[in-house]
């Protein structure tokens, strides 16, 4: 092909009809193909894409039993998918109306409590037998022919051809030799990329502003209180129990790192208790305060065996022992869970006596630098 | 359609006008054709990956539906819906919507529970074919990009399993997320300013569950859909692999060509999928929020386990021992970041590399494109042993808990059980499969060399017993088969090869002639083994003679 004009104004050459797309044409006129039957036809173009049907089971025999009984089995198919399918609409569409609402009550059970097993068990049902039916119809009474078709390696002379275009366009483009050029494209194209990158930044916060991952909301004075608001008195607490207590601010019983458990020793856990050094006075009587965020992976501890003095995380299985100042003995936690100071203000409630003295929740690079 | 009376090559049937219509402006006659004609191998494990793209269009389908109700907001709002109990309770927007969409919407129950299945049904799906691809050696060149595509896949299907389950903000998904959380804290040097830029400050702030929403909803899944889209071509343009067997080479592809036989069973296969999906949304529950009641710091459940494709990573975070790293200048590496981030990269930079690096080690870089049996190359297949033990140990562990719990066994006992499993149970299961792949090679070199075991005795005159077996296929002198091992299944049982009659169809009554049938299957004979065995065979479907080394017969 050649666009033979190239005067100024032209249309750019005369309108002749291009070739025909793909297919060898020329070797089968119109009137060869109108005389070949259909079967001819889909072999004569499969063995045009390389595949050649070897052999053909054909299926069953027209009218026998055979097929007849598969028929009958694929149209039951169908005809039970449907039927589902209606009776899966009726049910969406009916319930609320002419049947019972779909809607939960607090009575348990009723048509609300079988409205979605339905729904599910009819759709799934009709979509499965949608399926069956296709696959039984292929299985059945489809005809089973064996095909091949033959895989192509890469070609040569495609490899060298089209290499020789993209080097020719590389090479035409003179960039090997003008240098100017290719550092100018380095720079920019740096540049550009640091631009286009460069909103991400918004995303770039500053962890260490305020120390957040160091502090919680406690601090010298804070009541302790329940997580309806309630105080705590010392006398409130059966000895061996446990109660998770919150800082008393604003949103306290909400905070991610202040849950705090509050645990009452019992006399005989109090006789074996040892703290860690220098926090031995931050219990108060047989009252110690314990975070509740696991020093692993930040769940709260909150299963507590008192007859072992062991409380277990349920995320990971760490266990700490409540008079070993809750040391951890068992499983992937490494550090004590942090003590919270606490004493009785002048109404006779629990207060902490300050903030946390080490970081809460699980560690991170920087932990003890803060 | 063309064979008419009129001018040649103008269709007559409407059908056929406007196909010409079409092919006029579009010129995809050329194109469909290759496509109709496009042969597709034969084989029920060729449809695993079949299933996870029909489970992900389930998945578009049932989360486009589940986004007209879902608010990915953190505000806080009190609950004033349909479920009773937790009428009044503070909870964010999204947990809210999520109960909307459970108890305010008709069928949104369903709908929601359709797509959790679906979802994993998913990953599962991709696991089961990753194994498929694994142990048939399918992954050789030329398609190592095929594979690297469909371990992204994984990855991605992972995220997108994780930031969907964690949105609702139920008291289980915040759970994990703290989890996830403090694993983002546990990465040395960058972890505080990563997490600050993740959830956009201290947990748990206001910004996360909008952010895994659009990550849920828009980004993963674009960049899924362009992989699958790409897997997919690069499928199409490498052709099919297939199993060894008669005809096959590895130059050709023999199977069914895609219109109409492919076509009818993947296409039934597609809402074989979505009807159990739809069947398993409504009849077996997943993940009843309303049970957990909104998140809250302080709260937990016992028996809090992730989906199950994140199971294994609870589970090494379990066993790992309390190991932290204390390095000079106060700076720690906190024992939660080798099982949670290290060991997942290991796994995966392993299982990406795999087919580069058994290139390297076994200097194989030829093309292949016909599979092998797992037991024909038994350290391959052993390593997948051994790496699916490892696994398992670690699933298992994730559910430590609960297993601990219902078979009353000490935590600690599972727990340690767990880290001395996970050490000595993959060499072990490497040794058993090895064992078990040469066992099973030299069956199928016994029986291609003496024959099929036929269970007939027979007494010789001098009064010795001999069991007679039947040759596959020619044999020399000593009365040793000829045929080599073809890397295709060797048939191990007589009515393989023709020794009984097929059973004749019908239920209640035959509906076919049993003497029609036996003619028909004389004619159906296709396929080396089963010619060669015909051969030898008399009409009572026994071996004429055999089993000892007797005079040669050809």
């Amino acid at each position: 092909m050649t666009t033979r004009e190239s005067a100024p104004g032209s249309t750019g050459g005369a309108d002749v009809p291009g070739p025909l797309h793909g297919g060898p044409d020329d070797d089968y006129t119109p009137e060869q193909l109108a005389t070949m039957p259909r079967e001819e036809l889909d072999l004569l173009g499969a063995r045009y894409d390389d595949v050649q049907v070897l052999h053909v089971d054909p299926g069953p025999e027209p009218g026998s039993a055979v097929e007849r009984q598969a028929v009958r089995q694929v149209a039951l198919t169908f005809g039970l998918a449907g039927l589902a399918a209606f009776a899966a609409f009726v049910i969406y569409a009916g319930s609320g109306w002419f049947l019972p609402d779909w809607q939960w009550t607090i009575t348990e059970g009723g048509w609300s409590a079988v409205f979605t097993p339905m729904i599910g068990a009819l759709g799934g049902l009709a979509l499965i037998l949608v399926g069956v039916g296709m696959v039984l119809y292929t299985k059945k009474l489809l005809p089973h022919e064996t095909a091949v078709q033959d895989k192509h390696d890469g070609s040569h002379f495609d490899r060298v051809t089209t290499g020789a275009t993209l080097v020719g366009g590389l090479h035409n483009s003179g960039l090997a030799r003008r240098k100017l050029i290719t550092r100018s494209l380095v720079f920019m194209g740096s540049g550009i990329g640091l631009m286009l990158l460069m909103p991400l930044g918004g995303l770039i916060r500053n962890p260490n502003t305020g120390d957040p991952l160091g502090t919680t909301s406690w601090a010298e004075g804070v009541r302790l209180v329940r997580d309806d608001g309630s105080p705590i008195r010392p006398g409130d607490q059966q000895p061996g129990s446990l109660e998770t207590v919150f800082p008393a601010v604003a949103g306290g019983n909400r905070e991610s790192d202040a849950a705090t458990m509050l645990i009452r020793l019992r006399p005989e856990q109090v006789t074996v208790d040892r703290p860690r050094t220098g926090q031995e006075d931050f219990g108060y009587g047989d009252y110690v305060a314990y975070s509740k965020i696991c020093t692993h992976a930040g769940c709260p501890v909150s299963l507590y065996e008192q007859e072992t003095s062991r409380i277990l995380c349920p995320c990971h299985q760490s266990q700490f022992d409540v008079t070993q100042g809750a040391k951890p003995v068992f499983g992937p936690a490494t550090r004590p869970l942090p003590q919270l100071p606490i004493t009785v203000d002048d109404e006779g409630y629990f207060v902490a006596r300050s903030d946390y003295i080490e970081a809460v929740g699980p560690t991170y690079w920087n932990r003890e630098r803060i | 359609m063309a064979r008419t009376a009129t001018a040649p090559g103008v269709p007559t049937t409407r059908l056929g006008k406007a196909a010409l219509e079409v092919d006029d402006r579009l010129i995809v006659a050329g194109p469909l054709r290759r496509t109709l004609n496009k042969v597709f191998p034969d084989h029920w494990s060729f449809l695993l990956g079949e299933i996870a793209l029909y489970s992900f269009i389930v998945l578009l389908l049932s989360g486009t539906y589940l986004t007209f109700f879902f608010d990915a907001s953190m505000r806080e709002v009190v609950y004033e819906g349909t479920y009773a109990p937790l009428r009044g309770a503070e909870m964010s927007a999204a947990y809210e919507s999520t109960l909307y969409i459970s108890f305010d919407v008709r069928g949104g129950l369903f709908m929601r529970q359709l797509h959790h299945w679906a979802a994993l049904l998913f990953v599962a799906s991709i696991v089961i074919h990753l194994l498929r691809i694994f142990f048939t050696g399918a992954f050789r060149r030329p398609r190592e990009t095929n594979w690297l595509i469909g371990v992204a896949l994984l990855v991605l299907s992972f995220a997108m399993g994780f930031t969907g389950y964690s949105m609702p903000d139920d008291l289980l998904s915040g759970t994990g997320l703290r989890i996830v959380s403090a694993i983002i804290l546990a990465i040395p040097v960058v972890g505080t300013w990563v997490h600050w830029a993740v959830f956009n400050g201290d947990y748990v702030g206001e910004f996360i569950v909008g952010r895994m929403y659009i990550v849920h909803v828009l980004i993963v899944p674009a960049i899924i859909l362009a992989l699958i889209a790409l897997h997919l071509l690069i499928l199409v343009k490498q052709k099919h692999t297939q199993f060894p067997g008669p005809g096959r080479t590895e130059h050709n592809v023999v199977g069914n060509r895609l219109f109409p036989a492919f076509a009818g069973k993947a296409g039934g296969l597609f809402f074989i999928v979505f009807g159990v999906c739809a069947a398993l949304g409504g009849l077996v529950q997943i993940n009843p929020v309303w049970l957990w009641g909104p998140y809250n710091p302080a709260q937990v459940s016992a028996a809090s386990q992730p989906d199950w494709y994140v199971m294994f990573l609870d589970g090494s975070t379990r066993l790992f021992p309390a190991w932290d790293l204390n390095l000079p200048g106060n700076y720690q590496i906190p024992a939660l970041f080798w099982p949670t981030v290290v060991l997942p990269g290991i796994l995966f930079t392993l299982l990406a590399l795999y087919p580069m690096i058994e290139r390297k080690l076994t200097r194989d870089t030829a093309s292949h494109h016909l599979l092998q049996r797992p037991r024909d190359v038994p350290v391959r297949t052993s390593l997948g042993m051994m790496a699916i033990t490892f696994y398992v140990v670690l699933l298992i562990s994730g559910g430590n808990d609960v297993i601990a719990e219902k078979f009353d066994i000490s935590l600690n006992a599972m727990t340690w059980a767990g880290r001395i499993g996970l050490v000595i149970l993959p060499p072990l299961a490497y040794v058993f499969t090895y064992r078990i792949c040469l066992g099973l090679q030299k069956h199928d070199r016994e029986v291609l060399e003496h024959g099929l075991e036929t269970g007939v005795i027979r007494r010789l005159p001098h009064g010795e017993f001999i069991e007679v077996h039947q040759p596959l296929g020619p044999v020399d002198e000593h009365g040793h088969g000829q045929l080599a091992y073809g890397g295709a299944p060797v048939p191990k049982r007589m009515n393989q090869v023709g020794g009984a009659r097929r059973a004749i169809r019908g239920f209640f009554k035959p509906i076919e002639e049993p003497a029609q049938v036996e003619l028909e299957q004389r004619q159906d004979e296709h396929g080396l083994a089963a010619a060669e065995a015909d051969r030898e065979l008399t009409t009572s479907g026994r071996p004429s003679d055999g089993g000892r080394p007797q005079e040669p017969r050809d």
